[in-house]
């Protein structure tokens, strides 16, 4: 059987899942919970300086979509909101009755490099495994410099990060705001400073709704909203992409993926694409810590059949894979195939092709009967219908013998820059 | 076969058949429905509208439900079906849209529709919102016998167009089989007469009642007074039994008894301990099942077929079946057993398809004992009236696709034409005749 005990950044834990920093880690009532449904470990809420920050009531907003709730997530909340020595106390105790948990604290304190070292000295005296420094925090904090404002100069996120380095001999985690243009840059920011390892992505700037009623942004507070962060399911693809990019182009730098994970598949996938561990909350704070149950044995299950023993062997498998566009093949070429007995006659292949797409399916009536059939020559292989049908297997993309050997643009005669074979 | 008869009102207390008698089938909450309308898949084409006698767009409706447009969805539907709300509830769906949909096809369970229907239809009526005005009047007036579905739907279409429409009904109500002729628990709320006054507030419509085709107006009258008339009569006669044998105290016609249930309080309508019913239809199933949600405590529905010839659908008989009602296929009654003047038992034969195709008796025979008997055998159109005036069909009116008779002037619909005897092909009859009687009175 697949053995999930993981090592990140030099932090053991017997799965790698974590629960994110966020609210479900706000406490040890709440991470105490959280271990004995089985977590493998935690990033506590993240810890500023006394006094507390305040949180407004009316903290969270959701997308339903097509009457699915939370498929995306967001929040006002800022970081934790209660006394700095009460957070330490319960994180020494809670790491003292789990020794065999990952217990990271996560950090935010004002940019300068005594805040950092205030800090650091008193949690590394509660024996917790690490550090992971918000940078990410997309409201709230920023106003205050603090979180995304730092995340957002790579410069700020070096130095903070060397601060760190300097000041603790805990494995320190940069946690990065997707909240950029090029996540590379913080990540190469956060490595230039030392940083052990990354996590990403934090929030996404978001507005999640508008109330019509009150025309003002959700969550609504007393009659206005403000910006928040956007995570949840929705969120996963581009937490997808910034995990692939660090890892395809900063190689060597550990990743903890974030963003979206429900399921063991989700969390597959980010290891694939070179996450070493995965962190989760919108999934959590959805069905409860339970969900870890089907995460663990889910993930261990496709292990199996995969014949994969530990997630380091699957780990950024698809990174290799994972090419700019320009190193596509542009004489691969799949053309649809509709499977008449499976097909239910929704039309939905044919209407959207029609419509949006290159008029490829046509709609017929043989003997008053439906009947939805591939135009080949016409039919460019892009995918919609199959994707738009609402039954497993019915359309299949399948590949056609073109009889000619690869060709990507960089050498196709399109391209005004060419190169040519002969270089 | 000498027991004591014994027919009875009041068998159950009140509360009992208050609760036997209410809706069937409790509607959607707004989350529910929000929740099955999103597992429509909004199909090209959709099969269901195909489906659907009178056309509605339904992943058009469903849509707007999944959205919270529901003026618009519940309008969607009734420009197509002024009765959506009605046949929301009645309609077979089983055997028409939601046999139609491709979930059918795909795992077995077909979205909701006529549920979702009804929850957009429901909303609206209790709005109170008026989703249709009336064109300008035209001044053009149109005579419609029977204050049924197929009167109501063209009346309605007519108004809309700025015609003026005179109703003439039989009965002192209105609403036709809507009213008198549908197990109570299917229209429960008086949803009948709530949905007719919602038809009439369009305006332009009125209704003179205990007024009957021959009695008191005549086909040639009509087709004097007004541009056009529409004929949406129904079947006003019952076939006969068959049978040996007059009149017998406990023997009567299920419409009769499923009329009166509609009229009458529960706890004053008669029904036997054990009771018979013959025939194979919705009639007999709404008779039987309604007999034991009264107390009865033997009901039987004898069928000289077999389940898959029977004009109620396999839901139906499902209904009735779990409602306690024993179905006894392939026998045919031969003799109606009488004692001190009222009905004992009913003697049948087994039937069976003969080498030719034709159904036939065989010498096995077995008697049921009853205290009541209810015939639903079908209905007839009582031709008298029409005055041997214009072309019939099968025994029923005549029509082409616009609903004409061979009269040009005179139109028909419902039950009275040829054709399914649902109450959404009767809207759609309604309908179309409206249509066509608007592109020929102008206006």
């Amino acid at each position: 059987m697949a053995d999930l005990r993981s090592s990140f950044a030099g932090i053991a834990s017997p799965n790698p899942f974590w629960l994110a920093s966020a609210p479900p880690t706000d406490k040890a009532y709440n991470v105490v919970r959280a271990f004995r449904a089985g977590w493998g470990g935690v990033v506590w809420k993240t810890l500023g300086e006394d006094p507390p920050i305040v949180n407004v009531s009316s903290r969270y907003g959701g997308v339903s979509y097509n009457g699915v709730r939370m498929a995306g997530f967001n929040n006002i909340e800022l970081i934790t909101d209660r006394p700095l020595q009460v957070n330490l106390d319960e994180i020494r105790q809670v790491k003292r009755d789990w020794p065999d948990r990952a217990v990271v604290v996560s950090l935010m304190v004002p940019c300068t490099e005594e805040s950092w070292q205030r800090i650091l000295a008193r949690v590394e005296e509660t024996g917790c495994d690490g550090v992971e420094l918000n940078f990410g925090c997309p409201h709230g904090m920023s106003e205050r410099n603090m979180g995304a404002a730092v995340g957002q100069v790579p410069d700020y996120v070096e130095m903070v990060t060397r601060w760190c380095k300097q000041h603790t001999r805990m494995p320190v985690i940069v946690k990065l705001t997707p909240n950029v243009t090029n996540i590379l840059a913080s990540a190469e920011a956060a490595r230039r400073g030392g940083a052990d390892a990354v996590s990403l992505i934090n929030t996404v700037q978001s507005i999640v709704s508008v109330d019509l009623d009150l025309m003002a942004p959700n969550p609504v507070v007393d009659g206005q909203g403000t910006h928040g962060g956007y995570c949840g399911p929705a969120v996963k693809p581009i937490a997808l992409r910034m995990v692939a990019d660090i890892a395809r182009d900063s190689p060597g730098l550990p990743i903890s993926g974030i963003g979206g994970i429900s399921t063991w598949r989700d969390a597959a996938e980010f290891i694939a694409l070179g996450a070493g561990n995965v962190q989760v909350c919108t999934a959590a704070m959805h069905h409860g810590f339970r969900i870890v149950d089907d995460m663990i044995d889910g993930l261990v299950n496709w292990m199996d059949a995969k014949g994969y023993a530990a997630t380091t062997q699957f780990q950024g498998r698809a990174v290799r894979n994972y090419v700019h566009w320009s190193d596509l093949n542009l004489n691969y070429r799949t053309v649809a195939r509709i499977d008449q007995d499976l097909c239910i006659r929704c039309g939905l292949c044919h209407v959207g092709c029609e419509d949006t797409s290159h008029q490829a399916i046509a709609a017929l009536r043989i003997d008053g009967q439906r009947r939805y059939e591939v135009i080949d020559a016409d039919c460019v292989g892009c995918n919609l219908c199959a994707l738009a049908c609402p039954v497993d297997g019915c359309i299949t993309m399948v590949r056609q013998d073109v009889g000619v050997p690869a060709l990507t643009w960089d050498r196709h005669p399109n391209n005004p820059m060419r190169k040519e074979a002969a270089e | 076969m000498n027991e004591v008869r014994d027919v009875a009102a009041g068998r159950l207390g009140a509360a009992e058949l208050a609760a036997n008698f209410a809706d069937m089938h409790p509607p959607l909450t707004p989350a529910q429905a929000v929740v099955e309308a999103n597992r429509c898949y909004f199909c090209h084409d959709a099969p269901c509208i195909e489906a659907c006698p009178t056309g509605i767009d339904v992943p058009g409706f469903i849509r707007r439900i999944a959205t919270g447009n529901l003026r618009g969805s519940a309008q969607t539907i009734l420009d197509a079906n002024i009765m959506g709300g009605s046949c929301a509830r009645v309609c077979p769906t089983e055997i028409l849209c939601e046999r139609a949909c491709v979930h059918t096809a795909q795992e077995g369970q077909p979205i909701r529709i006529g549920a979702l229907q009804r929850h957009a239809t429901d909303w609206l009526m209790e709005q109170e919102i008026a989703p249709f005005t009336r064109a300008t009047p035209t001044g053009r007036r149109v005579a419609v016998v029977g204050a049924g579905p197929a009167g109501l739907a063209c009346a309605h279409r007519l108004a809309r167009h700025g015609h003026d429409v005179t109703i003439y009904e039989a009965r002192p109500k209105p609403g036709g089989l809507n009213e008198y002729g549908i197990a109570a628990y299917k229209l429960a709320d008086e949803f009948a007469q709530r949905e007719v006054a919602f038809i009439l507030s369009v305006g332009g419509i009125i209704i003179e009642y205990d007024k009957v085709l021959g009695r008191d107006v005549t086909l040639q009258g009509l087709r004097r007074d007004f541009d056009a008339v529409f004929l949406g009569i129904g079947l006003a006669d019952t076939k006969p039994l068959g049978v040996p044998g007059g009149p017998l105290a406990g023997v009567r016609d299920a419409v009769d008894f499923i009329a009166e249930l509609r009229q009458a309080p529960k706890e004053r309508v008669e029904v036997g301990r054990r009771v018979v019913v013959i025939g194979g239809g919705n009639t007999a199933i709404d008779a039987a099942t309604q007999a034991r949600r009264l107390g009865a405590e033997d009901v039987t529905i004898v069928y000289r077929r077999g389940p898959g010839q029977m004009t109620a659908t396999h839901a139906e008989q499902e209904w009735a079946q779990i409602n306690g009602v024993r179905i006894r296929h392939w026998a045919a009654p031969l003799r109606v057993l009488e004692h001190d003047g009222a009905v004992s038992a009913v003697a049948f034969a087994r039937t069976y398809l003969g080498a030719d195709g034709r159904l036939a008796l065989s010498e096995d025979r077995f008697t049921l004992a009853a205290d009541m008997v209810l015939k639903a055998i079908g209905q007839a159109l009582i031709p008298g009236p029409l005055d041997g005036a214009m072309a019939m069909f099968d025994g029923r009116i005549a029509v082409d696709a616009d609903r004409r008779t061979s009269l040009a002037d005179v139109f028909a619909g419902g039950d009275c034409v040829p054709g399914p005897d649902l109450t959404v092909n009767a809207v759609q009859d309604g309908k179309l005749a409206a249509e066509a009687i608007h592109r020929q009175i102008g206006g």
